[in-house]
């Protein structure tokens, strides 16, 4: 059967026009897709702009050198921040190396079998796990079992445990990033595994990982449900002893058993009550927070952009 | 000039340049294709035939950076398909393409082959059936597959994937076909099967045919055009191409000197 | 001498072998710490959960309608949690799942390189305000601006809750959907171009069938995280356990309801204290079942691109 005459005038004024009409589509979804997006980011400046707006004015030197108080006018985030310094230094000191101890074996080591598997599926899973439970398993084991009390300890260790697939994670793939030539030639030379990894991996993915890292690190500051359940106070009116002390052996370790509050929590204190004034002061701590936070990330992205440039494999 | 016995012209590319940003990759090409004839652009890796076919269904468009210089004109109505004002979809509607790799899309086969008539706003079913089992049969996979069109089209071998590729650009009726070195990803037997059907549908479609394969150019087409680091170096019927080439690049290209 | 020289490198090659092998056992230890991690939630879990179902029954705990455990007539059935939890995560999912999906057929297929450098990031920090922030936000800002055009609402309530959560996982179902689709190959793409279709048609008929279980995924991952987030619920939606299905009205999700007991004070090993440890539980199967299917279909999608 011969080929229709596609390209009559006729047939082609209707190609014509029905092409117009389908693409009015793109234009039209073209639109409807910036507005979702100018939705999340107008949410995100809404947010941002309410608390500073509500929160600003209660932000001085006074609101960080003050202890929470039952006159909303006098209250501060001194124990507040004093805590969430004192427990994120715990959870760095576990988590970091404990992370990244598990993702170069995961990546330099590990032979695929079952065992691999087992572990790789446990890392996944527990990313997924919903905060509150961490806290759960916290206030079993380490409040209870292990006798570590409702303290910084406990506290450092559970948001350790939470952000412990997030640094297992970045240091894959920041290892992973690094091609096969470099090992094999540092091998070629005689180097031991560890050797390799120690002296040549691990330097090459010191950005990757630091970016993980500090994401990681910035989820902590903000986790609030896991420490509620370990017994965080929300009204501390005091500071725990300091770890550095005036006379030998210099440090202390008394700190780690303090009682504690951390900001997240002092937030969710003072937007839980009744009174406006105290919902300022939540304002505040929060604006705190979202400065806090968005430093943090603003800081992985720029070591993630400065450091993709520098080094071109 | 052999060019002078062609019958008649379905298109034909006038001064064609062609730049991928700063890189010139098409220099100053003019070509006759022939209305239901097969024509072959053959030639040695990276001298630009892909890239020459592409312009014809405005391909290049899809990628930033890149410049037509130049026309191809189509006939009958004479218009210049690489005018910037006329829309890449309407000439994809008349210019059809097959690819290198088989590329069905992820749906059963009768959907496959039915895409492009949705896409024009065809959703009768019976109409749609009819066209789907007359570019099946044409694309010679009907028998194969007529009780099972509801699988999907992932499940059919390369080969026949192939030939569903080309009964889906078939059901829309294009004036002409494009073929991207449409054998290359397969097996010789199932090369051979796709070989036999492009030489009958040059009764019903004018083609343009892009291979590194020397000898399917000779086997399949009517005419051949060599070209060489983005021009056209000959241009001629098949038979004096490979039999009695004008110029010596071209011989030197078909005794196999370079690849 | 050179009998020495022999045996002293014998032992000092020797040694750096035991090193090594130290070493890969450390690491390998840490890694296994992941383990013992998910065997350590198990345990705990499990352990108080038996404690409490040796006072109250599977079925009671299954059926009952009201879950008041720390009032004198105590009843302990876990439904009106659970449809706290599931309002909420739906409203939040209705939401974000249409948002969501918009946004990364969008960036996949339509915007232009510089749009999607610059929105990727700034989606990504919705991720990384915390939850708390947003908790405040829902409960002083939304339910105030909804209350606007609902005056009956109350000031606890699951919509505002679910509103503000929706907008928090946007970039997450966003992001992983986005993946999916530029993941397809441009090949498939390129098909269906030169059949005539305009990019909506590309993008709608093929490339969004093609990242299926990617979207999927990122779909299922979405409702994980919703069931499993607590300060926004807990802030804004109340803490009282409400058997309903209406978003205006205040709920406890499961979430809230450990938060609500955490605070206060509970002896360790009373039937309170092992609430929680329930409703944990039930917690982590409701996620579990979840991200096993979330994962299996990204593992999935990948293997066939």
């Amino acid at each position: 059967m011969p080929n229709q005459p596609a390209h009559s005038a006729q047939s082609l004024l209707t190609m014509r026009a029905l092409i117009v009409r389908r693409k009015r589509w793109d234009i039209i979804f073209s639109v409807v897709g910036m507005f979702a997006m100018l939705g999340g980011i107008i949410t995100l400046a809404a947010l941002i702009a309410g608390m500073a707006f509500e929160g600003l004015p209660r932000i001085s030197w006074d609101f960080f050198a003050s202890f929470p108080s039952r006159h909303a006018a006098k209250a501060g985030i001194l124990s507040a921040w004093v805590g969430t310094t004192l427990v994120m230094m715990v959870t760095v000191l576990s988590a970091v190396p404990l992370g990244i101890a598990a993702g170069v074996y995961l990546e330099e080591y590990a032979a695929k079998n079952w065992m691999t598997d087992l572990i790789e599926i446990n890392v996944t899973n527990l990313a997924g796990v919903p905060s509150i439970v961490y806290g759960l398993l916290a206030l079993g084991l380490f409040v209870y079992q292990l006798d570590l009390g409702q303290s910084i300890l406990a506290a450092g260790l559970t948001l350790a445990i939470l952000i412990l697939p997030i640094v297992i994670v970045a240091t894959r793939e920041a290892i992973r990033s690094i091609p096969g030539t470099i090992r094999e030639g540092a091998f070629a030379l005689g180097a031991t595994k560890w050797q390799t990894v120690s002296q040549h991996v691990l330097p090459y993915s010191t950005a990757g990982i630091l970016t993980g890292v500090i994401i990681a690190l910035s989820r902590a500051i903000g986790e609030t449900a896991p420490l509620i359940t370990i017994g965080a106070l929300t009204y501390i009116a005091f500071l725990p002893e300091s770890p550095f002390t005036g006379e030998f052996p210099y440090v202390s370790f008394e700190w780690l058993s303090s009682a504690f509050t951390v900001m997240p929590i002092q937030m969710f204190n003072w937007v839980s009550r009744p009174q406006e004034a105290f919902h300022q002061n939540a304002a505040a701590a929060g604006l705190v927070l979202i400065v806090m936070t968005l430093m943090m990330n603003a800081m992985a992205i720029y070591i993630r952009y400065h450091f993709r440039k520098r080094i071109k494999w | 000039m052999s060019e002078n016995i062609m019958g008649l012209l379905k298109s034909e590319a006038k001064n064609l340049n062609f730049y991928y940003g700063e890189y010139q990759a098409l220099k100053n090409i003019n070509l006759k294709v022939a209305e239901k004839r097969i024509t072959a652009l053959i030639g040695p890796s990276g001298c630009g035939k892909s890239t020459f076919l592409r312009c014809f269904n405005r391909m290049h468009d899809l990628y930033p950076g890149n410049r037509y210089d130049g026309e191809i004109m189509l006939s009958p109505d004479d218009v210049n398909i690489l005018n910037p004002k006329i829309d890449p979809i309407e000439v994809r509607m008349r210019i059809g393409m097959v690819f290198q790799k088989p590329n069905p899309f992820p749906k059963t086969i009768y959907e496959n082959v039915a895409y492009g008539l949705r896409v024009r706003g065809i959703s009768n079913r019976r109409k749609l059936d009819e066209k789907v089992e007359k570019a099946l049969r044409g694309a010679a996979l009907w028998n194969e597959v007529k009780d099972r069109l509801t699988s999907l089209a992932f499940n059919l071998s390369g080969g026949q994937q192939q030939r569903l590729c080309i009964a889906r650009a078939l059901a829309t009726d294009p004036e002409m076909m494009l073929f991207d070195e449409p054998t290359s990803a397969l097996d010789p037997i199932a090369t051979a099967s796709i070989e036999e059907l492009i030489a009958q549908l040059k009764e019903q479609v004018t083609i343009l045919i892009v291979t590194h394969n020397m000898q399917q150019a000779a086997r399949v087409s009517d005419y051949t055009a060599f070209m060489h680091m983005g021009e056209v170096v000959e241009f001629s019927d098949t038979n004096t191409i490979f039999t009695n080439p004008a110029q010596k690049r071209t011989e030197d290209y078909i005794t196999g000197r370079y690849g | 001498m050179s009998e020495n020289l022999k045996s002293s490198r014998f032992a000092h090659r020797r040694m750096r072998h035991v090193r090594e092998r130290i070493i890969e056992s450390l690491l390998f230890l840490a890694a296994f710490s992941s383990v013992a991690i998910t065997v350590a939630i198990v345990v705990i879990l499990v352990r108080e959960s038996l404690g409490f179902f040796e006072h109250v029954s599977i079925v009671d705990f299954l059926t009952d309608t009201q879950w008041t455990p720390l009032f004198d007539d105590a009843h302990y059935g876990i439904m009106p949690l659970v449809a706290g939890t599931l309002v909420t995560a739906g409203v939040a999912l209705a939401v974000a799942i249409p948002l969501g999906t918009i946004i990364a057929i969008y960036l996949s297929e339509f915007a232009p390189h510089r749009v999607r450098e610059f929105v990727k990031p700034v989606l990504e920090l919705l991720d990384g305000i915390p939850t708390i922030v947003y908790g405040y936000f829902a409960l002083l800002f939304v339910t105030p601006l909804l209350q606007y055009f609902l005056p009956e609402l109350p000031g606890f309530n699951m919509l505002s809750a679910g509103l503000v959560m929706g907008v928090m996982i946007i970039p997450y179902v966003s992001s992983i959907s986005e993946d999916a689709m530029r993941a397809v190959p441009m090949h498939i793409r390129e098909g269906s171009y030169a059949m005539g279709a305009t990019r909506f048609q590309t993008a709608l008929r093929v490339v969004t069938p093609a990242a299926f279980s990617g979207i999927a995924a990122a779909y299922i991952l979405g409702i994980s995280r919703a069931i499993g987030e607590t300060m926004i619920v807990a802030v804004a939606a109340g803490m009282q356990p409400n058997l309903t299905w209406n978003p205006m009205e205040p709920a406890a999700t499961i979430t809230a309801y450990i938060v609500q007991v955490s605070l206060g004070d509970l002896p360790h090993g009373s039937i309170g204290y092992q609430t929680i440890f329930v409703a944990g539980l039930t917690l982590m199967l409701m996620t579990l079942v979840f991200n096993i299917a979330g994962h299996w279909l990204r593992k999935r999608f990948r293997e066939v691109y």
